[in-house]
């Protein structure tokens, strides 16, 4: 860690953030510096899926179904004698991946619609807002539901779900501090020098946009694998023999009165991960932005 | 006063229709078949048609979203593809179930969160604020179908403390309490949190107010401070967020009802989502979302009426 001195040109010594510091505050805090480990574990699982697993997630062994765990399977097996550790492990590839692919294409959508309702015309702006609490009124479970009755259960229908449902909070976010900002000092220079609409976007609002839609896209995470699971479980959400979490729950709670194995062994990585992005997300926030921060 | 009531109202009722325009838009725009999927992949094309004009499907979209809320407004939510009962008399079936449940683990969460997160205020930063803190975002994080999952294993699998599924015995009101206290739990535990937290929250910026330091100047004892004069105004807050909150609510309530296999509007609509029983899953849909839209409507007059601020903010 070094601190860099730079002079200005009064002359007069700033001392400049040392660049990384907020890692450092992340890890201070003792719940955020938990919450990565946990994240740092899933993701490190769902990566080196195919290395961890001791068996082929797909491979049955009807002679050894609901099996407990053992030293030959850590998590037992299911229904059809397939080895839980092995599909937790690739669950997780499918939770990440909708997760990943929803908050993002959510984050990129919301930020591209806040800006124009901050930016655009008034009567843009006022109808957007009333689209976007449209959108809100739904139970997000209900919503899913209705779109799944009709276009089938699928990977694709939970993403656009989820992103139909979320892009409203990156939007309002993005909304305000546009409309907070379009009027602040430097962006009326920037503009009195002839600077179009695109660049005082890209360039101006922007960078101080980011931080806070980071910090929701990480808190949202959590939310959508609990969607993922939660449609999975339903037997709504990814089809067999796709492994996700919800679905190894799903199976578990068919057959709770044989083995109580298998709904333990599916609910410990949701319950790791949620606890884990949530950890990571309210450190981050207190971060990046103290104002938010509560009550201290 | 009355005047929000009246535009607080007719903005309900716009965002409801909205939000209908909107689902029926989304269907609309998704590639599918609808009536490809509901028939299953050895339907004629024949039979697709018949579907299709069964369903009003073959309509423009604006007429079919006119159809649907000239019915609505008459109370026709259309009938049950099976057995061609009426969805609206089925929903009013199932529906006291879903709210004996969202009663019952909002009224815990309530008992056990708003204490809790007084205790925290008033014991500020000490260990078991810290501990109270770690624990309610616990709460909030953990899935509720999560919770719901391992009550069941531990409770009534296990333990058999309580039964694992229906709702009891209709005449039975003992009974059905029991069958309520799993569900019940799981809905409501994330609750739990979420007012530990928040109450926590406006209740030390109630208590660094100047009428507060007063009445400790007055030498009241503290908890009569915190529990009668604090909490009053702390409250106020929490009650905008229980409107916003029964959206999540009600789908904890569809998780409870399929893990516990309960009645209820959440279980009736995943049951036709497998059957593809269009018209009571939008039923559900219409019927939940005006819930939502009406819980929100009244916690927000109830802070209109509260705080005279609010009212002029529409």
């Amino acid at each position: 860690m070094t601190t860099a001195i730079e002079a200005t040109e009064a002359g007069a010594p700033i001392r400049r953030e040392p660049r990384f510091s907020w890692l450092w505050q992340l890890l201070r805090d003792p719940l955020g510096c938990f919450g990565l480990i946990l994240v740092l574990l899933i993701v490190f699982a769902a990566l080196g899926a195919d290395v961890l697993s001791p068996y082929d997630y797909k491979a049955l062994d009807i002679k050894a179904r609901l099996a407990s765990p053992s030293v030959e399977h850590l998590l037992g097996t299911d229904n059809l004698g397939r080895d839980t550790f092995s599909r937790i492990l690739h669950g997780g590839r499918i939770a990440l991946y909708v997760a990943l692919v929803s908050v993002g294409s959510s984050l990129v959508l919301g930020l591209f619609l806040g800006m124009l309702a901050g930016y655009g015309p008034r009567w843009l702006d006022n109808a957007l807002m009333l689209l976007f609490d449209a959108v809100r009124a739904f139970p997000v479970i209900m919503f899913a539901l209705a779109v799944i009755t009709v276009v089938g259960p699928s990977l694709e229908t939970i993403i656009f779900v989820v992103v139909v449902t979320t892009v409203p909070g990156y939007a309002r976010i993005t909304r305000s501090a546009t409309l907070s900002l379009k009027n602040t000092e430097f962006i009326l220079a920037e503009r009195s020098l002839g600077a179009g609409t695109i660049r005082v976007m890209a360039s101006h609002l922007l960078p101080n946009l980011i931080a806070p839609l980071l910090i929701l896209a990480s808190m949202d995470i959590p939310v959508v694998i609990t969607i993922e699971a939660g449609l999975s479980f339903l037997g709504l959400g990814v089809k067999p023999p796709t492994p996700s979490w919800g679905s190894i729950l799903n199976d578990g709670y068919s057959f709770i009165r044989n083995t109580p194995w298998l709904v333990i062994a599916g609910g410990i990585p949701l319950i790791i991960t949620t606890l884990g992005f949530t950890f990571l997300g309210e450190a981050m926030r207190d971060v990046f932005d103290p104002k938010l921060k509560k009550d201290r | 006063m009355l005047l929000y009531t009246f535009r607080r109202l007719g903005l309900a009722v716009l965002i409801v229709c909205l939000a209908m325009l909107l689902l029926l838009a989304a269907i609309h725009m998704v590639p599918g078949d609808p009536a490809g999927i509901a028939l299953g992949p050895r339907a004629t094309p024949e039979m697709r048609e018949a579907f299709k004009v069964k369903m009003g499907l073959d309509q423009p979209f604006f007429v079919q979203y006119f159809n649907f809320l000239t019915n609505v407004v008459t109370g026709d939510l259309g009938t049950d593809v099976w057995s061609n009962r009426p969805v609206a008399t089925m929903i009013g079936e199932q529906l006291p179930h879903t709210i004996a449940l969202a009663i019952v683990g909002l009224s815990w969460s309530i008992l056990i969160g708003i204490p809790l997160g007084c205790f925290s205020a008033v014991h500020r930063n000490s260990l078991l604020d810290k501990f109270t803190g770690v624990l309610s975002v616990a709460c909030i994080a953990i899935p509720s179908f999560i919770v719901g999952l391992y009550a069941l294993l531990l409770f009534a699998v296990e333990l058999k403390w309580f039964p694992a599924i229906g709702a009891g015995d209709s005449g039975d009101l003992g009974d059905q309490a029991m069958h309520l206290v799993l569900p019940g739990l799981a809905v409501g535990l994330g609750w739990v949190g979420y007012l530990a937290r928040f109450v926590r929250t406006s209740m030390l910026e109630v208590l660094g107010e100047n009428h507060i330091r007063m009445a400790r100047a007055y030498g009241l004892p503290t908890r009569r401070i915190t529990y009668v004069y604090a909490l009053k105004l702390a409250i106020l807050p929490t009650v905008a967020l229980l409107g916003v909150g029964v959206g999540s609510l009600i789908s904890g309530a569809v998780f409870a009802e399929i893990i516990f296999a309960r009645p209820g509007v959440g279980k009736m609509v995943v049951d036709a989502v497998n059957t593809r029983n269009y018209p009571i899953v939008m039923g559900g849909v219409l019927v939940t979302t005006m819930l939502f839209a009406l819980s929100t409507l009244i916690s927000d007059l109830i802070a209109a009426w509260l705080d005279p601020r609010v009212r002029q903010g529409l």
